[in-house]
């Protein structure tokens, strides 16, 4: 305990025993099957079009979305299924939707990159990056303006810092927050790559929490890769967020294990040394570590997880397989409304 | 009819009229709107304090506070992306630009986002907002700011365009964008802000979207047109039957997406000869897309080959001579006429 406690000083390492800990660990390793299994998919041809999977980014999903509650909102960019995941998706209709599957959470019509999930505070997947950011920042001014306590998260990785949209949203979410209307958490996923360029090679500035800063919004980093600090940092930050309706971003330094996307097959912008580097690092390693110097967890707990997990994963694989495609109807659905205009209730009146 | 006005005992707004600018319709619209739903509010450039460049807001950030009225910086990224998120949170924002030139800025939230969204999430969302300003040639404004945007932004599913050319289409066709569940470009013409017009009172007052209307009847030349086109159309046809007694039926479009042909097609049966008018550049515009409907559905009632009336493909240029003969007016499309009638 008092050795985990000088790694971290996360507010919630004294419960580091309590059975929530065992479900984290529990939902990383799905996590992590999950992706095995979609790349296994994509590989057979399953799964179409692109596929960003999370591996090795895991402990940033979980930890932050740990800390909310009902009603609060998620935007995230196109590396999504974790997010999902963690917020309670069914793992059978977010793999159905990547088979491009009419049983799939947003019906066969987003795919990888398009999960949403309303009901579960999922309000996307992105495809253009930054561009989900604006959106995130009028959401949590629209959960204000409701009288909502709620809080919105936007995830977004290192790269998207650069372009326009970021500054834009970055900007009027200092702004409102100012007057306590803007209750948002930016994540940066910080992987140390946009695509295949490095950090150092697309921001002037490394210290990317610090960019934030030009906007009035205060960040600080995190180790993202240990689920203890990413969860302390976000308790703390979601609690502040939701009490001030002021903005706040939370650098996560991680790193993916897999390619940038699955047509990511020689990685030429980084070496098999490096990767195998920050494999040492493995966020479920270091959680699965924690929990066994501090609580005794076993490796036949661990296992029968793991087996939980591939078993499940192998479950949703099945579910997506087995699910018909979206009717041919679905084609013309939902491009603009087909019900009309909703009616003004009484306490929505002016 | 002799009764005094003060007699009535149950006085009605409903079939009353009043005369009002373009402008003032547009401001009508959101007000009504601001007042009848809590979650209509409005964002753009100098739209509080400064009270808007071409006065529409004026008046609505003392009326309505800064939480429904926001002054936002310069970013329309910002500002449809914010709206986008408001919007699918079950607010109704309008944002202005304060010109459309601008909104290409925000072209990424407005078609890669506010026009998607919907779709991808599998209907999961409503996206109910509009993005509206003034767009069209005005005097001496250069490339940047003379631009119009029709055909650019019905190309894309999942919007709603719409182009009023008088003060109640404007009114009435603002206030169904405001009430809808889908992002709205309401293009409004910053030449027609001043135009007067009998406007309906009744606060219930609204134009549906994809219903176009025959604007003058006649029988020997169909004129399809829009916006402020519209109005110069209508002198033509007016000018065309006094002097010479050619009858043009002239057909406002009204909304470009969803575009309601069947006016049009009615029309050419009766005609058998169109012209379509537009400000826009001739490549891929909407006349171009009118023609080609018209082709499709009715050429065996053609008698002459669709004719368009454009703008010069050119960026506008700054000079006022040549920004005249860079715009289209009356003797252009007077001239399609007669060339659709073989009277040239």
């Amino acid at each position: 305990m008092a050795k985990a406690k000088k790694e971290s000083d996360s507010a919630v390492l004294d419960a580091a025993c309590a059975p929530e800990w065992t479900e984290i660990l529990k939902q990383m390793i799905f996590i992590r099957r999950f992706e095995e299994a979609t790349e296994r998919e994509f590989r057979k041809g399953k799964i179409g079009g692109y596929l960003h999977v999370y591996i090795g980014q895991e402990a940033v999903a979980s930890g932050i979305v740990g800390a909310l509650q009902k009603g609060d909102a998620v935007f995230c960019g196109y590396r999504d299924h974790a997010q999902a995941l963690s917020l309670g998706s069914d793992p059978n209709r977010v793999m159905a939707e990547l088979f491009g599957k009419g049983t799939g959470v947003s019906k066969g019509k987003g795919g990888s990159m398009h999960l949403f999930d309303v009901e579960h505070g999922l309000y996307g997947g992105y495809g253009i990056v930054g561009g989900h950011l604006t959106l995130a920042a009028g959401a949590a001014y629209a959960k204000r303006y409701q009288g909502s306590d709620s809080v919105v998260v936007c995830y977004f990785g290192d790269g998207a810092m650069n372009i326009g949209s970021f500054h834009e949203a970055m900007n009027m979410a200092g702004l409102w927050g100012h007057q306590g209307m803007c209750p948002i958490v930016f994540v940066i996923e910080n992987n140390g790559y946009a695509m295949g360029t490095s950090v150092e090679r697309h921001s002037a500035l490394t210290d990317l929490a610090a960019r934030v800063r030009a906007y009035d919004i205060a960040g600080e980093k995190v180790d993202g890769q240990d689920i203890f600090a990413v969860r302390g940092v976000a308790d703390r930050v979601v609690r502040q967020v939701r009490e001030t309706g002021k903005p706040y971003c939370i650098e996560a330094v991680t790193y993916r294990f897999s390619g940038h996307g699955a047509a990511d097959i020689l990685q030429p912008y980084r070496t098999k040394e490096e990767v195998e580097q920050h494999r040492h690092r493995d966020p479920i390693n270091i959680l699965r570590k924690r929990l066994g110097e501090v609580c005794g967890l076993t490796d036949d707990d661990v296992k029968a997880m793991d087996e939980w997990a591939i078993e499940r994963a192998a479950n949703a694989v099945k579910f997506a397989e087995e699910s018909s495609q979206p009717a041919p109807d679905e084609l013309f659905a939902d491009v603009v409304a087909e019900h009309g205009p909703r009616p003004v209730s009484e306490d929505e009146r002016e | 009819m002799g009764g005094a006005p003060e007699a009535r005992t149950t006085p009605s707004r409903e079939n009353e009229m009043s005369e009002k600018s373009y402008r003032d319709a547009i401001r009508d619209a959101m007000m009504e709107e601001m007042d009848r739903d809590a979650n209509v509010l409005i964002m753009g450039e100098d739209i509080g304090v400064y009270e808007g460049t071409f006065r529409i807001t004026a008046g609505m950030l003392k009326k309505y506070g800064p939480k429904r009225v926001l002054d936002t910086p310069i970013a329309e990224a910002g500002m449809v992306g914010t709206a986008v998120g408001m919007a699918m949170l079950g607010l109704r924002p309008i944002v202005e630009m304060m010109t459309m030139n601008f909104a290409i800025v925000a072209a990424d939230q407005i078609l890669n986002h506010a026009a998607k969204v919907r779709y991808f999430s599998g209907g999961q969302v409503d996206v109910p907002m509009v993005v509206r300003g003034p767009q069209g040639a005005g005097v001496q404004l250069s490339a940047q700011h003379s631009q119009s945007f029709e055909s650019f932004y019905a190309h894309f599913p999942g919007i709603h365009v719409v182009a009023p050319a008088t003060p109640a289409d404007a009114k009435g066709l603002l206030k169904t964008a405001i009430r809808g569940n889908d992002p709205v470009i309401f293009l409004e013409s910053a030449a027609l802000y001043g135009m007067k017009g009998e406007v309906p009172d009744d606060p219930n007052f609204t134009v549906p979207f994809g219903q176009s209307r025959v604007a003058r009847e006649g029988k020997d030349v169909t004129i399809v047109s829009f916006s402020r086109m519209l109005q110069l159309s209508l002198a033509v046809a007016a000018k065309l039957a006094s002097d010479e007694g050619i009858e043009c039926e002239v057909i406002d479009l009204r909304t470009l997406r969803p575009l309601d042909m069947d006016p049009v097609y009615a029309s050419v049966t009766k005609t058998h000869r169109a012209v379509v008018v537009q400000e826009q550049w001739k490549p891929f515009g909407v006349a171009a897309e009118i023609a080609a409907n018209i082709t499709e559905t009715v050429f065996d009632e053609l008698d002459a080959p669709v004719a368009r009336v454009t703008g010069e493909d050119v960026p506008m240029p700054y000079a006022r001579n040549l920004e005249l003969l860079a715009t289209p007016h009356e003797p252009e499309i007077e001239r399609a006429v007669r060339k659709v009638l073989y009277k040239t």
